[in-house]
């Protein structure tokens, strides 16, 4: 399970988002700029301090005593635009996460090969396009052998082609690797296309989470309608 | 050696030294001062700054009596045989290092400053420790800095007059520098070696501004 309870100010506003949602498959949080999509996914990776509580699996990062510090998590993180090292190379920029990555195996090729990079490795990151550089930066934090890869808006900046690229490699990647994945967006088409589950955030808050759509779309229903439905999905072979 | 062969060289050890030792030297107050916003900072950066608008005479008076024999400084000094720093070549480093030292900080602490905090949010998602951070992102992404940090303090060192003049007092061969060998040279009426070393340093001020100017472009250029 993944387990956050946050709290805070953050600029203008308050964030005081809970959740806890299944380590596997892609997590959306989802909901207009300015609800606090980013600051929660900072604090979470603890690059923004708030009170609170955050587990990933068996690893506690934050709660009442400690706050591990950002660079002793494991997490894999995609920032919104350029974030590549413009100093080093697509390669060395690769490089400096594998180093890093305290002697666990990645298959460098592999992920080089999927992402579809080998013609860029040597090339100076100034010289990259837009998606060619959120490919980069999503196979470089993966390098780093993460444990939760955190996606803050990566594709905003790219065009629809770029886009629509870029989509299903993330979307097959969660599904292979089984790494689970927080996926900051306000765009319905991405979440539609790569979410397994959605966290819908306003005003700083989680407004909805898988639990409460469910129970909405029970809403108003007798017991022997609820009851009828469940038997109709047990025999359909419902999948949690 | 003759005079003139003899004060190139002392010049261009001062410069070299000073230029290296401000380096080391800067590199962390530059830092310091790049991620620090409170009342404190703009105290050292206003006493740094201070050898800008001082008159050399003053900084050169204040030394001077810094690196006597009865200042407080020098008395730790004494059980180690130095009574004095004053008309020596290590007085003259330290004196130019003071000189120099905003010429050094501002362009370091300004190329940290322009790095914002995205590149240190990455290392620090992609593991590396603050100080792995330092080496392996800041360093090397504020280099620009300080090459011109050591092309200024370098080419400040070289111009300097009234400090060295005051607390090295122009020994031949130790502390006499180009500049106070114009002023010698002049002073015997010597025109013609005046002017070649007169021209030799104009010469020199040119280059160094010269490729300050090309630093930049060639920067700007790449970041396009």
């Amino acid at each position: 399970m993944i387990e956050v309870s946050l709290k805070g100010t953050a600029g203008s506003f308050g964030l005081d988002a809970s959740f806890s949602v299944p380590a596997q498959g892609v997590t959306a949080i989802w909901g207009p700029s300015g609800s606090g999509k980013t600051t929660l996914l900072r604090a979470m990776a603890g690059l923004t301090r708030l009170a609170g509580y955050v587990r990933i699996g068996a690893d506690v990062w934050q709660d009442r005593q400690r706050f591990v510090p950002v660079h002793k998590r494991r997490i894999g993180y995609v920032f919104q635009e350029a974030s590549l090292l413009p100093h080093l190379s697509v390669r060395g920029n690769l490089d400096f996460a594998l180093k890093r990555n305290g002697d666990h195996t990645v298959d460098f090729d592999g992920l080089v090969e999927r992402l579809k990079l080998s013609a860029l490795l040597n090339r100076s990151v100034g010289r990259l396009s837009g998606g060619e550089r959120q490919r980069v930066a999503l196979a470089r934090a993966l390098m780093s052998a993460p444990e939760i890869l955190l996606m803050d808006e990566p594709l905003s900046s790219l065009d629809g082609e770029a886009k629509a690229e870029i989509v299903p490699m993330i979307a097959s990647l969660s599904r292979d690797t089984a790494l689970p994945v927080l996926y900051v967006s306000h765009d319905a088409y991405e979440v539609e296309r790569l979410a397994d589950r959605v966290l819908r955030m306003s005003k700083g808050r989680i407004i909805e989470t898988p639990d409460t759509a469910f129970n909405a779309s029970l809403d108003g229903l007798s017991e022997a309608q609820v009851r009828a439905l469940a038997e109709a999905a047990l025999k359909a072979g419902i999948k949690v | 050696m003759t005079d003139i062969a003899s004060a190139i060289h002392v010049t261009v050890l001062l410069a070299t030294v000073t230029t290296l030792s401000l380096l080391v030297i800067a590199t962390p107050i530059g830092w310091w001062l790049s991620r620090n916003r409170s009342l404190f900072k703009d105290i050292i950066t206003a006493i740094i700054a201070l050898p800008i608008v001082l008159p050399p005479t003053v900084l050169g008076f204040y030394l001077l009596v810094a690196m006597g024999p009865k200042s407080p400084l020098m008395v730790l000094l004494h059980p180690f045989g130095i009574r004095t720093l004053n008309f020596s070549f290590a007085g003259l480093v330290i004196g130019s290092v003071i000189y120099s030292l905003p010429f050094a900080i501002q362009p370091i602490r300004n190329a940290f400053e322009s790095l914002g905090r995205r590149p240190f949010d990455v290392a620090a998602t992609l593991r590396a420790t603050p100080l792995d951070t330092f080496f392996t992102v800041a360093l090397p992404m504020a280099r620009k800095g300080f090459l011109t940090a050591a092309l200024l303090v370098f080419a400040h060192t070289v111009g300097e007059f009234g400090v060295v003049l005051m607390i090295g007092g122009a020994i031949p061969g130790k502390t006499e520098v180009v500049s106070i060998r114009i002023w010698q040279l002049v002073e015997q009426l010597d025109w013609p070696n005046a002017h070649r070393l007169a021209g030799g340093l104009l010469v020199f001020a040119f280059c160094v501004l010269l490729s300050l100017l090309l630093i930049d472009r060639r920067w700007s250029q790449r970041h396009d």
